[in-house]
């Protein structure tokens, strides 16, 4: 099973100093924190992808290039890729590229995008949201795929002739997940194609992902990729730790009564009863992360959102220290006591290069 | 038996909005065979704003929004503030699925300081329940403070007879509300297929 960490990318005031951080400094701050969570053994980092303010990680490709040079082992995705507004052929070139210079450790998370004026911003009609991300995502698929593409559709001027270098490493493209919180389509989608499915599992009730990924998994079964529970899942999560539980609660609630999407709103206290949010001990959080395992049943990846609502990028270090030296070891033991001898590990380039081999030799 | 619910925006506890809902469900009681719910929005302020801060219901207001979900029909009942119904009341019906009343008969009444403000009624929760494709009646219900005390052949009680009766008939017409169906899922071919520009072959 893979861990990580996931960011995305806001520039927000620290309400307990009021100071905010430049655009500069927060780009720095999130390679740092990269190359902190391969430093303390985590296996993922996964940017996300934002065109307005206060968010800063416009050009993943640029970023994660920057961090594969720096890195040796580190998975480098994206959480998530906007499959509806970005063009698909420039994600088939960009990603391939990342690709190649980082030795095959990517993989993508497709997402949607939630923010309205970002469609019409790129040309765009958010209404349009689901049939861009099938239609987009058919083409990329097939540009991954197909050395030469002739291609026609709705959205996008028609394609003859086309070659989409460079070609992905050693003939197999980038693992795909796809992301969503409420959409049957998308866990369709990624079920039809044999793909990952990535429910951010942070900010909302767990009964959301339940239903989506109980869907996905049974749909993968009915395209024939294997049982549901060899289905592909990814996870979120939310975590703020201190050695003692009640040293979180008082260390995060500024952080949270004033955070971007849910602060001034319910209480900690509720969020946290309503959500997969956990603020307390290590142990609370190894506690509450193995019983996604119960909601979900055995996944594949779990990413863990750290560094958002503005706090310092000193005391983000101190929280990937404790995840990869308390939390992340005694994940990994007990994810994997009871775990099924059929359930597979989340694909890597070096597994789907083997599973491409064995194809062509039969 | 059908399920009629209450949703009452009052704020006041006793409150006269509370009074005139109450009054219309027994009406509506006295002339078909329902059990009757009540949503008081007042209990469920916090829940309702924080709803509109995250996105999602706490249990509480799931609970609630079930509850009208699965009714059979609907008494809205509201005080009229600065014009209009009150924020609370519209706030509910914000974080309520809009598809969540098509179809469903809904009595609005209303309540105020003055009867100047009665055609709130009809200018205001008329087309918000209209647009939420609810099948509203004819006869909306106002009460003004000389209401209370009003006699003759128009006066409250008669009206709140006319439109619970409207309601009753409209409700006893209506196959009983059942269950939504499990997400259905369009199949990804006939995804793909509804954006092919041209049919193939």
């Amino acid at each position: 099973m893979q861990f990580g960490i996931f960011t995305v990318g806001d520039v927000t005031t620290d309400p307990t100093t009021g100071e905010t951080v430049s655009e500069y400094e927060r780009i720095k701050a999130m390679v740092t924190i990269a190359l902190k969570a391969e430093e303390v053994g985590l296996d993922v980092f996964a940017t996300g992808e934002h065109h307005n303010p206060p968010f800063v990680p416009s050009s993943p490709t640029t970023m994660l290039g920057y961090v594969a040079a720096r890195t040796e082992r580190l998975v480098l995705s994206t959480a998530t890729t906007l499959i509806t507004t970005n063009d698909p052929v420039k994600i088939a070139e960009d990603y391939a590229m990342l690709q190649h210079l980082a030795d095959g450790r990517v993989d993508l998370i497709m997402g949607r995008g939630n923010t309205g004026p970002v469609y019409p911003w790129f040309g765009q009609d958010i209404r349009n949201g689901i049939p861009l991300a099938i239609e987009n995502y058919a083409l990329l698929h097939q540009l991954w795929r197909e050395d030469v593409v002739d291609w026609e559709g709705r959205f996008r001027t028609p394609l003859q002739g086309f070659t989409s270098t460079p070609r992905p490493l050693d003939g197999v493209p980038p693992f795909v997940w796809h992301g969503s919180i409420r959409s049957p389509e998308i866990a369709e989608q990624a079920a039809y194609y044999g793909d990952g499915f990535f429910a951010n599992n942070i900010f909302w009730p767990k009964e959301h992902y339940m239903r989506l990924i109980g869907l996905y998994r049974q749909r993968y079964a009915h395209y024939g990729h294997g049982t549901p529970e060899q289905a592909i899942v990814g996870l979120g999560g939310q975590v703020f730790m201190r050695k003692n539980s009640q040293d979180a609660v008082r260390e995060f609630r500024p952080y949270f009564d004033n955070a971007p999407v849910y602060g001034h709103g319910p209480s900690l206290e509720d969020f946290m009863a309503q959500t997969p949010l956990t603020v307390g001990s290590p142990q609370q959080v190894i506690d509450r992360t193995l019983e996604f395992r119960q909601y979900f049943g055995d996944y594949q990846r779990q990413l863990f959102l750290m560094d958002h609502a503005g706090l310092p990028l000193k005391t983000v270090l101190e929280q990937l220290d404790i995840l990869g030296e308390e939390v992340v070891p005694v994940l990994r033991k007990e994810f994997a006591v009871g775990r099924p001898a059929e359930v597979p590990d989340a694909p890597t380039h070096a597994s789907l290069v083997e599973a491409a081999r064995k194809v062509s030799v039969q | 038996m059908r399920t009629l619910v209450v949703v009452s925006a009052g704020l006041t506890v006793p409150s006269s909005t509370r009074l005139l809902a109450d009054r219309l469900a027994t009406a509506v009681a006295g002339q078909t065979e329902v059990r009757v719910d009540v949503v008081e929005l007042r209990d469920l302020a916090t829940d309702i704003a924080n709803n509109l801060v995250t996105g999602f219901p706490s249990p509480r207001l799931a609970a609630a929004l079930e509850t009208v979900t699965r009714a059979d029909g609907l008494v809205a009942a509201t005080p009229i503030f600065t014009a209009s119904y009150s924020g609370l009341f519209k706030s509910f019906f914000d974080v309520l699925d809009p598809e969540a009343l098509t179809g469903k008969p809904v009595l609005v009444a209303a309540t105020g300081g003055t009867a100047r403000h009665s055609l709130a009624l009809e200018h205001a929760l008329r087309p918000l329940f209209t647009y939420l494709r609810a099948v509203v009646v004819p006869t909306a219900v106002y009460a003004a403070p000389e209401d209370w005390a009003s006699a003759g052949t128009d006066d409250l009680a008669h009206r709140i007879a006319r439109a619970a009766g409207e309601l009753a008939e409209l409700m006893a017409g209506r196959p009983p509300a059942v269950a939504p169906q499990a997400e259905q899922v369009v199949p990804f071919a006939q995804q793909l297929a509804a954006l092919r520009v041209r049919p193939e072959g």
